[in-house]
């Protein structure tokens, strides 16, 4: 048996310090996510949605809408347009491109609730859809009330 | 002292059992990669007319069985023993595959290991004597697999390069006695039982990094039981490491002081084309290995292009609640070795 061979033999038994050995080789050579290229992108993409939305809520107000009153009807518009690209099989390959930037828009929030809702239809109506419908936005709602409430008590105190 | 044992992880086979006859079954994906003139038969969507994924993945593999044993011959009647195995929870797909079928049944989770697990087991039965016929089989499907380990299909989320592409498809392998098949044919010499391995790595998504000790642990096992060097196969294929794992694994044998650079591939690897096929570092599942050994492998040894080849099918054994607690990836490999003798030679 070989020095190598009998080193390389005591994986049967993985110790801490060997873990840390392992995990450096596998951290070297799994593939680095392109962070650079993720980020111009996300912005990009973001932006665009952004973009969007802002000339719908143009096409709100140019109707007739208040500045305020134009917000509801755009969000409602971007989720439609978000949950019909959803059902089409678009939004999964969009979020793979784009990451962040279709995630972190409310078109993100819908294609996470769509998707879920059409994943676990076969389920049923009640423990398919109904139950499962919120598992991946579930957290951003309930994080984000409570980020609210934080914020306004913040804000209540600071008065 | 166990009699058909060598080493201390080893069954030795000398009653030669012969892999009769396979089948495989894959999805558009798997029929349109590199490999697809190898499959028998190519879906061509991911439901093929199914109500459910789940229920596609149990037909795909109940067509799998069916087809190898009318391949081989054999009706369904005289067949022993059924041993298969998926990825699904309860392994709701061979359950039900095994239900309509009507055949004994045993079944068995590797996770992507099963595909050895269930040739190696069921070529154990039949050189002890306790079958005639056995088939092997496994499957698994993208759709399935997506939505009970990650997330559903039409979510947006952005994978990580390094993660894999579930292989949508199931093998089915006939395995019988020497007694059924006379000539040079496909023989399992060998069958390496694998133990978990587990060095801490964490993320769901790399399931190649955390597979290769496994695999690596399991060749070196199988070369000290049979005291054979790694240029005795002409090829040395794990199942399921993709890109990240593969390049691990060829740094772990080097470590071991084993050279495998010029026989070893990774079925992973073979069975997409990664530059012009959206599966990021490769491909997985219990399907992956099954599908590029019963189809393609096994069909250059029957060509004799190949003599002997080792097969080690690596396992993750995570589920959502393990990683979600924040547990590492424990995981498993198994080797089967096959090989091209004449049955009369005994």
């Amino acid at each position: 048996m070989t020095r190598g061979k009998s080193r390389a033999m005591q994986a049967n038994k993985p110790a801490k310090l060997q873990q840390k050995e392992y995990q450096a080789i596998a951290q070297r050579k799994k593939m680095k996510p392109p962070v650079l290229r993720n980020v111009v992108v996300a912005w990009v993409v973001g932006g665009l949605i952004c973009v969007l939305g802002q000339a719908i809520n143009q096409f709100f107000i140019s109707r007739g809408f208040s500045s305020e009153d134009a917000g509801s009807p755009t969000v409602a518009v971007l989720i439609l347009i978000s949950s019909i690209l959803t059902g089409l099989g678009v939004y999964d390959v969009l979020g793979q491109f784009a990451g962040a930037g279709s995630a972190v828009p409310v078109t993100g929030f819908a294609n996470s609730v769509v998707s879920a809702a059409l994943e676990f239809k076969r389920e049923g109506l009640v423990l398919g859809v109904g139950a499962k419908m919120f598992s991946l936005a579930g957290p951003v709602i309930v994080y984000g009330t409570i980020t609210a409430f934080i914020v306004g008590v913040i804000r209540a105190l600071l008065r | 002292m166990a009699g058909k044992k060598v080493g201390a992880q080893t069954l030795v086979f000398h009653n030669s059992p012969v892999i009769l006859e396979a089948a495989t079954v894959v999805g558009p994906l798997e029929g349109q990669g590199p490999l697809g003139g190898a499959f028998d038969i190519v879906y061509p969507d991911q439901l093929n007319g199914h109500r459910s994924w789940e229920a596609c993945e149990r037909a795909m593999m109940k067509e799998a069985v069916t087809l190898a044993l009318d391949k081989a011959k054999v009706g369904i009647d005289r067949v022993d023993f059924m041993l298969a195995g998926d990825l699904l929870n309860q392994i709701i797909s061979c359950n039900f595959a095994a239900r309509d079928l009507g055949i004994p049944f045993l079944g068995i989770y590797g996770a992507c290991s099963s595909f050895a697990e269930s040739v190696g087991l069921a070529a154990a039965l039949v050189d002890g004597g306790y079958a005639d016929y056995t088939v092997a089989a496994v499957s698994s499907h993208y759709g399935t697999s997506e939505r009970q380990f990650r997330f559903p299909t039409e979510y947006g989320g952005q994978r990580p390069p390094y993660s894999q592409c579930t292989v949508t498809g199931s093998g089915a392998a006939v395995i019988a006695s020497q007694l059924y098949q006379t000539g040079v044919v496909p023989v399992i010499t060998h069958f390496t039982i694998g133990k978990v391995i587990d060095l801490g790595i964490k993320d769901p998504y790399d399931m190649g990094s955390a597979m290769a000790p496994a695999a690596a642990d399991t060749l070196q096992r199988h070369l000290l039981d049979t005291g054979r060097a790694p240029d005795y196969y002409d090829l040395i294929l794990t199942g399921d490491l993709a890109t990240v794992g593969k390049d691990i694994m060829l740094e772990l044998a080097d470590l071991a002081g084993l050279n495998i650079k010029s026989n070893y591939d990774d079925c992973g690897c073979m069975v997409y084309d990664r530059t012009t096929q959206p599966v990021f570092s490769g491909g997985s599942g219990c399907a992956c290995s099954a599908v590029v050994v019963l189809g393609s492998v096994l069909e250059r040894l029957r060509r004799h292009e190949l003599r002997r080849v080792l097969v080690i099918a690596t396992g993750a054994l995570l589920s959502p609640v393990s990683y979600q607690q924040g547990e590492s990836i424990p995981s498993i490999a198994h080797a089967i070795s096959i090989e091209m003798r004449d049955t009369k030679e005994g």
